[in-house]
């Protein structure tokens, strides 16, 4: 058991410098920073000054070593761009990515269990049918288009919801929050939905294919002929047993929300670490490029190694594989 | 319950109409473009969104205005001393408040210049022929020049005024250090004499400016707007959408395929005008063999019938036509019209003309024609690659045979400065509004001090003395006798490949009354509503 973790651990360590290395490597290599910070007027004396003071005529594996280390410190560096420290940047940035991935997370979950359960039970009828139709649309759309045909249609046509933005946000401590304003609620909607579609089908998707499977085992059968009322026999019984895999993809898939939000964000003006990320790329803006692919990085390791312990407590047959040898 | 229902209900209504009220009084302008204000320290960041937004809050000693003409600011008058040519005299403006009830005065300017010249200043190259700026009286100040310089003021129209206890007090006193990654008290605060006061910013979020109800040019400019909201919006569709569905009132940079959709909607206008950005291709001639061409030995650039050859085969009118659907004014110069030299004969484009461009290749000895590779930015001027597309394929007319490599800005510029690229797509804007800032980066040769964007390899002795020599030329006719000479010369030598000035397009509602101002700085003071 031990050695698996340590494993598992040593492994997780093992991508996360790989991460570090890529994203130290592509945005040391790619673009040049100085040009952007010194702007038109710049002499050829003043950008040699400027390599030399930033450190990037040092040996490149100096560099990275220097930048792993300040990483480890939670020390991104300055950024390029507003001359901030990234991690403050990040930090100030995160509770509108974070809020935004929790409320598309929800009505993913919500909304795709809902439907998946509905389209499960309402099988051949023309409205189950439409719902299917309509989730391929989730699916094939890009998520920037979604996204400018939400506002189009609510913001442009009807003039019902924000085309942009947080709304009115509440600080608490050191959390902006946009959950507790009439604006901040509605500026969510949309984005949220955008957001939230791709996975939302995708688990609308699994929960019915489960939900069949599962309702033609004998045990609802019997469920049934007990006589215990239908809903009860959907919900306790059916549902319960097609959650187990919804959990794991769930939970996988939350990891990519933070990931995708950067498109949304960017479509929605959304203040977040996503939009942050997409500045900084136009900026060439390397500091906060850096941070942000280590971020996501490591929520994505860190996910993964989450459902990996999930995996050795459920199931035993994974830890106890030299047991199986013989089997 | 109910009760609580018809409250909450009526509350609604209420708040509402008195949303409504608000927005009909129609002071606040709300006001988005694609990017924002790097920092608030006016002197750490020579940048076009940065200075716009600085531009409300803090006022330089003369100004650009709405058309782009030098105007007063707080200098009332401004003159080079007769004894002396390198000397500048500034006549302050009286009366003049910074937002916090200090009074303006010759020690806040001299102090101000003097900032703006520290080593982390961005602002310094625009100084560097400054020698010392001195304090004469209360409301007065000379600045010395080392040597005539006759269009030092040219440089001054972004050089903002602080206060000098202000920014002592808050520790301030050094422009804030961008590549050191420095935050300071003034790139978060602010305290000019401008006709908005900073109300709140969060950067990239949202910035709200009150009027400055203290501003000394009251009854001089309309001054109809009382408080400005600024978000930038990065998605061109969503900016446009925003003012589509009334969100915002203003928007700066709208999209050349939305501009019908705007203008066709009941309430809402665009209005476009000539802006300071030229567009051009440079060829490096000076090179002894291409790297990306398929003549050994040789650079077909080198010979000037080449050059010309590739100039009458591109076909201007078609780029505007097609590619820029007619939001461009093709051009022969790469010179903006404002700028101090242009000429409506330098800026007539040439008939575009296959079979002489054939021609003129055959007997330069490339009738087979050649192959290069051209490259283009994909991300920082209105279409660019869509104008190199366009260019490929109209120089395939006269066997040059270009390869595209389109990459984003952050890319491509690195290219030019670092002289790798041998065919390349660049914009030009002219912030002084004088040939010398064209010379002085594109024609003259590279120097340590000279050249830094003349990829070109052009060195002409000749030329690069008169460049030199126009730094310090007083007299204002001879001057621009060597203006009109480089000018000669560089079109004779074929030294660039021309394209379009850019066209600028601000979105508005059309209670709004408001010019586009030619280096895309919209200055609120002077708007007015119907």
């Amino acid at each position: 058991m031990v050695i698996i973790l340590a494993r598992r651990i040593a492994q997780a360590v093992l991508v996360l410098l790989l991460v570090a290395l890529i994203s130290f490597a592509i945005f040391r290599f790619v673009g040049n920073p100085v040009e952007n910070i010194l702007g038109q007027e710049a002499t050829v004396q003043d950008r040699n000054e400027m390599i030399e003071r930033m450190g990037l005529n040092d040996p490149i594996p100096v560099q990275y070593a220097r930048f792993v280390w300040d990483a480890l410190h939670f020390d991104f560096g300055i950024s390029y761009r507003t001359a901030e420290p990234v991690a403050e940047l990040i930090a100030s940035r995160l509770p509108a990515t974070l809020e935004l991935a929790f409320i598309s997370a929800l009505f993913a979950l919500v909304a795709g269990i809902l439907l998946g359960i509905f389209t499960a039970i309402s099988r051949g009828r023309f409205l189950a049918g439409l719902v299917m139709t309509t989730s391929l649309v989730g699916v094939s759309l890009p998520t920037f288009l979604i996204g400018v045909l939400l506002i189009w249609l609510f913001a442009v046509e009807l003039g019902v919801l924000p085309s942009f933005g947080r709304g009115d946000t509440v600080r608490l401590g050191f959390w902006e929050t946009g959950l507790l304003t009439a604006s901040g609620l509605k500026s969510l909607i949309l984005p949220a939905i955008t957001l939230g579609l791709y996975q939302m089908t995708l688990i609308m998707r699994l929960v019915r294919s489960e939900m069949l499977e599962v309702l033609r085992q004998d045990f609802i059968k019997f469920a049934r002929a007990r006589g215990l009322p239908e809903r009860m026999v959907l919900l306790r019984h059916a549902l319960r047993n097609t959650l187990v895999p919804v959990t794991t993809v769930a939970g996988l898939q939350l990891g990519s929300i933070v990931a995708f939000a950067i498109i949304t964000e960017t479509v929605f003006q959304w203040p977040g670490v996503g939009l942050m990320f997409i500045n900084a790329v136009y900026f060439v803006d390397i500091p906060v490029m850096s941070a942000y692919l280590l971020l996501v990085g490591t929520l994505f390791v860190l996910i993964n190694f989450i459902v990996d312990l999930l995996y050795l407590a459920i199931d035993p047959r994974i830890r106890d594989r030299n047991l199986r040898g013989g089997g | 319950m109910k009760n609580l229902v018809i409250r909450l209900g009526i509350g609604a209504v209420a708040l509402t109409l008195a949303a409504a009220a608000t927005a009909a009084s129609a002071e606040t302008l709300r006001w988005a473009r694609s990017g924002d204000s790097l920092t608030l320290d006016p002197h750490a960041q020579n940048e076009g969104p940065t200075h716009t937004l600085a531009h409300q809050i803090y006022e330089p000693l003369l100004h650009r205005d709405m058309a782009g003409q030098i105007t007063p600011g707080l200098a009332t008058g401004w003159k080079a001393l007769a004894d002396n040519p390198n000397v500048w005299r500034f006549t302050l403006r009286k009366g003049v408040k910074f937002h916090d009830g200090a009074d303006f005065t010759a020690d806040d300017a001299v102090y101000s210049f003097n900032r703006a010249m520290m080593p982390t200043s961005a602002m310094k190259e625009l100084l560097t022929s400054v020698k010392e700026v001195r304090k004469v009286d209360d409301h007065t100040i000379d600045m010395e020049t080392n040597g005539p310089n006759p269009l030092l003021i040219n440089n001054l129209t972004n050089l903002f005024m602080m206060d000098a206890g202000w920014t002592e007090a808050n520790g301030a006193s050094a422009p804030q250090d961008v590549a050191a990654g420095e935050t300071t008290f003034a790139a978060q605060n602010t305290n000019g004499t401008g006709a908005f006061m900073l109300e709140s910013r969060v950067p990239d979020q949202k910035t709200v400016l009150k009027a400055n109800p203290n501003y000394w040019g009251k009854g001089t400019f309309p001054l109809a707007v009382s408080e400005i909201i600024y978000t930038p919006i990065q998605s061109a569709a969503t900016r446009v959408a925003a003012l589509l569905s009334g969100e915002v009132d203003f928007i700066q940079d709208v999209p050349v395929q939305d501009l019908g959709r705007v203008g066709s909607q009941s309430g809402l206008k665009v209005v476009t005008a000539a802006q300071n950005r030229v567009i051009f291709f440079g060829m490096n001639s000076g090179k002894a063999d291409l790297e990306t061409d398929n003549v050994s030995g040789k650079n077909p650039f080198a010979d000037v019938r080449v050059r010309r050859a590739m100039n009458i085969a591109i076909n201007r009118d078609a780029i505007k036509k097609v590619v820029m659907r007619d939001q461009s004014s093709p051009t022969n110069v790469i010179m903006p019209p404002f700028v101090n030299g242009w000429t409506s004969e330098l800026d007539a484009i040439p008939a575009h003309d296959v079979a002489a461009a054939k021609a003129l290749m055959a007997e330069a000895g490339y009738g087979d024609g050649f192959s290069v590779t051209l490259n283009c930015p994909n991300d920082r001027y209105i279409n660019d690659e869509a104008i190199c597309q366009a260019a490929v394929g109209m120089l395939g007319q006269i066997g040059i045979k270009v390869n595209l490599d389109a990459k984003p800005k952050a890319q491509h510029f690195p290219m030019i400065t670092n002289k790798t690229t041998e065919f390349y797509m660049l914009g030009w804007g002219v912030p002084t509004f004088d040939s010398h800032y064209i010379f002085n980066f594109l024609v003259h040769a590279t120097t340590e001090n000279r050249g830094s964007w003349n990829n070109t390899g052009y060195d002409n002795a000749d030329v690069n003395a008169k460049v030199v020599a126009l730094e310090s030329e007083t007299d204002l006719d001879r001057r621009n006798a060597i203006i009109g000479e480089i000018w000669a010369q560089v079109q004779e030598d074929q030294l660039y490949l021309p394209i379009h000035n850019q066209v600028l397009n601000w979105g508005m509602k059309d209670g709004i009354n408001f010019d586009v101002q030619p280096e895309d700085q919209p200055h609120f003071k002077y708007l007015t509503m119907n």
